[in-house]
């Protein structure tokens, strides 16, 4: 064990500490807080996260130099719970799979709380900010680097908390808060089937295998008796857990409303890191999910489908987060559909490339709707190129990267995904491969469409907002733009680490990957040399560039096209306008049914339950007045009428005892002339 | 001292009660002190119990491995006992009952009305709660049951809301009802094995060899159903729940407090202490139905009762119910990983729900209604205490991190061994609790913000500190539950030996599931 591995703690520890120092001056001052606490908040965030990169970095120096075999990196601080079967330990691991995403976390979540620094300097609550940023990190973080499946568990739900407090940050707007709600109570849905899928695992593992072990490095050496069956039922439940966190369908619907959080908020939460701990979950656990082949098609049919159709969504959408919301959703179906081939590295990879330049596309968007005093919608924009440079250029950059252009980091990522989709062969339905591929190329298309349909409203042509309004937009200070920089330049270059070898690279990703992961040998060398796989690189070029000549043509040479399309097709533009109603159908199915069986069994309880045990006080109540009538008439009454009786008597009788002596003898004559009487008769 | 300790501990209130009595009532601070001092004494012995305590020492129907034990004979005649010792299962409701105890004094600080009556029938109480918790012998046990009821009788119909009187007799007579069902009970066990001692009929009734009509299969049956319906209606187990609502509504805040975090527990301590060990076999038989069942319906009834409430307090009311559902289900399960986490929950949902009330009790104190959604924008005007309130929300809903998590998942690990579709059913639970909590707390402390009242003020310090103690057993528990698990484990374990998987009922949950998804 190397010397560093000692140090790991520090990395979750820093950002802990930072939401403790940040936590604790925003209780104590709250509103009242001066500038000396706001400088030490806006000076303490960043730099904690900043410790927790660098102890990282010195970790991940560590391990490049270490041989493939000595790459996992572990720290044990204490058992947590140990009872029965159970034995969780907060044990800290780093391996070349989770190293890559705490350094994305750390590094681009640092720039991105620079960013912070300057984009909420005006808010009052920006201390309140910071404490969520710093334990949003931490959570993330432990998500990451536990080492056993409940730990992730607290992390997961941990970030989750932390999506809940910065959406609805600004609670005064309802909607606000609603969406922080929502947001939680989807993602509740989701962990609930993880939560049962660990479960099922957990018993599965003691019924099959014998000893039940909830360690992620232990469970890979225990797992194999298990049935298929079995294990898809398993994996099947961590995915319905992984759409709930990372937005697929059918669970995708919180991660749109989720853009009413602070800016930087959706860069990191909502784009870089927290979204994407589905795809990191099914990573870690890869050899579960290699082991059954017909999770993996699930998978893959599910994330096409999102990838698609949140595409679509993406083209009509007119709030500039709005349209990178329904991208992320897209984005984040081309890494499932990477995860579903079983070739789990394509999926890191594109996780990385977009937390460069989605992360880039929200911080540029921020600068925008900063710029122009906080106006979000792009058909009020227009021209803004010349105002803000900076913005422009690394935007262009982050588009030219996510539409898949050549040379940029988005085009390596997605097309190996692609093409990885396309020689994947599928067990269970053997054209799906062409399907799946086809619809992706189609997503590209859409998105390459809808990112520079975004670029060219909201940076070229003629401003459309309020006359007077575009003179006051001002380039944002360079605490932001530097973020800016540092991401374009990982935008253009980040995907040079996963350079296929068909263009000369040697995806050094996969390799680095490869040891830690399960996963079928990435097919590189095919029959046919690298020709194919040029043809196809060649295929996505096309259709990426054919989309976005195809918004030079709507949105710059005639802008009248897309309104007059529009018109055409009247319907079909509401229906996607309104993201296919899929809304409104939950909340006429599931919310209705829930708040319907609420007021149901509510009345139940009352009409029912309750009202049956008062029926019960009253039926006693009555009984004991039936005894107190028997009691008053029949048992008293009893008593009375012999105490009544004898008095009525003896005063019959007291009128014999005259004290007259000749009434006496007449008495004492008359009785012996009866008693002689009744004995001749008897 | 130790020979004493635990009549002490459940004496000292009592002692402090009549010392009350002897103040003039108008010495507000002197009471109120004096109360202060007499729950700290059981405190801080309860944290002496558990430095010398030995987890291994598992008690249940050995006598010999109870600790601090005191033993005297009380009536001859009847071979009736004062008997007192704990185990494994009593220790952790002895802490409990008395961290409970001592914060309910500060959360009774703002009691106006009759101060030394009020004082001294919260401080009997305190005793019959504690004696509750520390009786070996079943008729000390039952008079320290029946003991508990009048203080609270009283307490809920004097200091209540409107409805008190209502409210308070709804409470005596129902737990009253069920009592009688105990009495009965323990009169039987009396004249077939002529001992009160809860050990010893343990041990009588562990080694199968029953004395007179224990001997008949159905009284024992019927037995364990008496003792059940008095033990459902402390719980409360549905249906015999709806006594809760009322009396939490009424009852002042310090009454809520110790009903829902002590109270309710002795239900499910009752049933752990007399039901399980007395008779295991008819424990194993019925407990599938009667806990694991009614507990999944607690906590899905529960759920969505609360859901459906407007008043934050009776909402708060349900989600007990709910939460003690989870008890219900992780004692059903009869292994480790379900009966700790049961045991593990009592104390858990003690703590949470105590912090609950209290914040529900800050908000009536200013605002003199409990209406969610006439509040609104409350983190605007009172931002500590919208901290505090998420804090406790969070915990209520498990959220990993904070106790309640923990004792969840393990209920629901142990259960699902067991009863795979019904824990996945009652596991939704945790989504409708979410649900219900954090829709509550966005229409009080979100929104707009109201302007009628800005004036009211934060949480203050005796508030604070009245939540502070649960608030680092909720933190600590959550992030380090090994001191309690350590604590529990080895009796729960043995407890799972007395009974063991119940035989009826343990299918292979894989078969199950294979015919529920593949269909053979």
């Amino acid at each position: 064990m190397d010397q560093v591995a000692q140090y790991i703690w520090i990395i979750p520890a820093a950002p802990l500490a930072g939401f403790i120092i940040n936590g604790l001056i925003s209780f104590s001052w709250g509103a009242k807080s001066s500038d000396f606490h706001k400088k030490v908040s806006t000076i303490v965030s960043p730099l904690v996260i900043l410790i927790s990169f660098l102890v990282t970095l010195a970790v991940f120096i560590q391990m490049v130099q270490n041989p493939e075999t000595n790459r996992i990196f572990s720290q044990n601080l204490y058992s947590w719970i140990k009872t029965g079967f159970i034995e969780a330990n907060v044990n800290l691991v780093l391996d070349p799979l989770s190293i890559i995403l705490v350094l994305i976390i750390t590094g681009v979540g640092f720039f991105i709380h620079l960013y912070s620094v300057g984009y909420m300097d005006h808010d009052r609550s920006i201390i309140r900010y910071f404490a969520y940023l710093n334990l949003f990190t931490f959570a993330m973080l432990i998500l990451v680097l536990g080492d056993n499946i409940l730990l992730m568990f607290v992390g997961w739900e941990g970030v989750g908390l932390c999506s809940y407090l910065l959406i609805g940050f600004w609670y005064q707007n309802r909607n606000y808060a609603i969406a922080g709600m929502k947001a939680f109570l989807v993602n509740r849905v989701g962990d609930f089937a993880f939560i049962i899928g660990f479960f099922m695992l957990f018993w599965g593992i003691y019924h099959y295998e014998g000893v039940p072990t909830i360690a992620f490095s232990a469970l890979k050496d225990v797992m194999g008796k298990m049935p298929e069956w079995y294990l898809t039922i398993v994996t099947l439940m961590f995915f319905i857990g992984a759409t709930g966190k990372s937005a697929q369908i059918p669970l995708y619907i919180w991660l749109p409303d989720a853009m009413a959080g602070p800016t930087p908020v959706s860069a990191l939460i909502h784009a870089a890191t927290m979204v994407t701990a589905g795809v990191y979950m099914i990573a870690r656990m890869s050899f579960l999910f290699i082991a059954t082949p017909m999770t993996l098609t699930v998978i893959s049919i599910i994330a096409a489908g999102t990838a698609f159709f949140a595409a679509t969504i993406g083209i009509v959408q007119n709030d500039i987060k709005k349209v990178l919301a329904y991208s992320t959703v897209s984005q984040l179906g081309y890494m499932f559909l990477g995860m579903g081939t079983g070739v789990f590295t394509t999926g890191i990879f594109h996780l990385m490339t977009h937390a460069f330049f989605k992360g880039l596309l929200f911080l540029g968007a921020g600068s925008v709707i900063l710029a122009s005093h906080h106006e979000q919608d792009i058909l009020l924009m227009g021209g803004l190129r010349k105002k803000i440079p900076i913005t422009f250029i690394t935007f262009l950059i982050g588009t030219l990267a996510i539409a898949g252009i050549p040379g940029l980091s988005g085009f390596f990522s997605k097309d190996e995904i692609l093409w990885q989709t396309y020689i994947t062969p599928n067990v269970y339905i053997p054209q799906l491969p062409h399907i799946l591929w086809i619809i992706g190329l189609a997503t590209a298309g859409i998105t390459s469409f809808y990112m520079f349909r975004l670029l060219f409203l909201t940076f070229f042509g003629e401003f459309r907002g309020d006359e007077g309004a575009l003179e006051e937009v001002h380039e944002s200070p360079f605490i932001m733009t530097i973020p800016l920089m540092v991401l374009a330049v990982l935008s253009i270059f980040g995907g040079y680490i996963g350079m296929p070898e068909a263009l000369g690279g040697s995806n050094h990703l996969h390799h680095w990957l490869s040891p830690v992961l399960s996963m079928k040998e990435a097919v590189e060398e095919h029959g046919a040399g690298h020709f194919q796989e040029y043809l196809f690189m060649g295929f996505s070029i096309l259709v990426s560039l054919s989309g976005a000549a195809l918004a030079y043509i709507f949105y710059i040479l005639k802008p009248s096209i897309p309104k007059s399309i529009g018109s055409k097709i009247s319907g079909l533009h509401q229906l996607v306008f309104n993201k296919y109603y899929i809304d409104e159908l939950y909340h006429a199915t599931f919310i209705k049914g829930t708040l319907g069986l609420r007021m149901l069994l509510n009345k139940f309880d009352q009409k029912i339950i309750d009202a049956f045990v008062n029926f019960v006080a009253v039926i006693v109540k009555a009984v004991s007045r039936v005894h107190g009538f028997f009691d008053r008439v029949v048992v008293d009454g009893l008593v009375n009428f012999v105490a009544a009786f004898t008095q009525y008597y003896s005063s019959v009788m007291q009128t014999w005892q005259s004290g007259m002596l000749n009434r006496y003898l007449y008495y004492i004559l008359g009785s012996f002339i009866m008693a002689y009487v009744i004995l001749r008769i008897i | 001292m130790d020979n004493y300790i635990l009549s002490i501990i459940t004496f000292a209130p009592l002692a402090g009660a009549l010392l009350i009595l002897l103040m003039p009532s108008s010495s507000r601070k002197m009471i109120q002190w004096t109360s202060v001092v007499f729950t700290a004494i059981p405190l801080v012995l309860a944290f002496r119990l558990y430095q010398n305590f030995l987890p291994s020492n598992t008690g249940l129907h050995e006598a010999n491995l109870y600790q601090f034990v005191e033993k005297y004979s009380w009536i001859s005649s009847f071979n009736i006992n004062y008997y007192v010792g704990i185990d494994g299962l009593s220790i952790t409701m002895v802490i409990l009952s008395a961290l409970i105890s001592f914060i309910g004094v500060f959360a009774s600080f703002s009691i106006q009305k009759a101060i030394k009556g009020y004082f001294a029938l919260y401080l009997l109480l305190c005793t019959a709660m504690m004696g509750v918790f520390v009786s070996l012998d079943f008729f000390l046990f039952y008079v320290f049951w029946e003991v508990m009821l009048l203080p609270m009788y009283f307490l809920i119909g004097i200091w209540g809301g409107p409805r008190r009187e209502y409210a308070a007799i709804k409470f005596f007579l129902y737990t009253l009802f069920g009592s009688v069902f105990m009495l009965l009970v323990m009169l039987f066990f009396y004249y077939n094995a002529h001992t009160f001692s809860l050990v010893e009929l343990a041990s009588i009734m562990v080694s199968r060899e029953y004395p007179g009509y224990l001997n008949v299969a159905n009284f024992r049956i019927a037995a364990w159903v008496l003792l059940f319906i008095g033990f459902a209606i402390k719980i409360p187990a549905f249906p015999f729940h709806t006594w809760l609502p009322d009396a939490h509504v009424e009852a002042p805040t310090a009454i809520s407090v110790i009903l829902a975090g002590v109270l309710l527990k002795m239900g499910t301590y009752g049933l752990l202490r007399i039901s399980y060990p007395l008779l295991p076999h008819e424990t194993m038989m019925m407990a599938p139905y009667a806990l694991g069942a009614l507990g999944i319906v607690n906590i899905i009834y529960g759920a969505f009762v609360a859901m459906a409430q407007n008043d934050l307090k009776k909402l708060i009311a349900y989600s007990s119910i709910s939460h003690m559902g989870y008890v219900m289900l992780g004692m059903a399960a009869f292994n480790v990983e379900g009966m700790n986490g049961a045991l593990f929950q009592m104390f858990n949902h003690g703590t949470i729900t105590a912090m609950l009330f209290i914040m529900v009790g800050v908000i009536y104190d200013r605002a003199h209604h409990r209406n969610i959604n006439e509040l609104g924008g409350l983190i605007q005007h009172m931002p500590r205490y919208a901290v505090f309130t998420a804090f406790a929300f969070f915990a209520g809903l498990g959220l990993p991190g904070l106790s309640g998590f923990i004792s969840e998942v393990l209920v629901f690990l142990g259960a699902f061994k067991v009863y795979p579709v019904l824990t996945a059913i009652a596991a939704s639970g945790v989504v409708l609790t979410a649900a219900y909590l954090l829709w509550a707390y966005m229409r009080v402390f979100f929104d707009k913000v109201q302007e009628r009242y800005k004036d009211f003020k934060d949480i203050n310090g005796i508030e604070m500190f009245s939540v502070l103690p649960v608030a680092f057993f909720i933190l600590l528990f959550g992030v380090y539950p090994a001191p309690y698990l350590k604590l529990v484990e080895p009796t729960m374990t043995k407890m799972t030996s007395i009974i063991a998987e119940p035989a009826a009922v343990t299918f292979n949950f894989l078969n199950q599931l294979s015919h529920f998804f593949f269909k053979g």
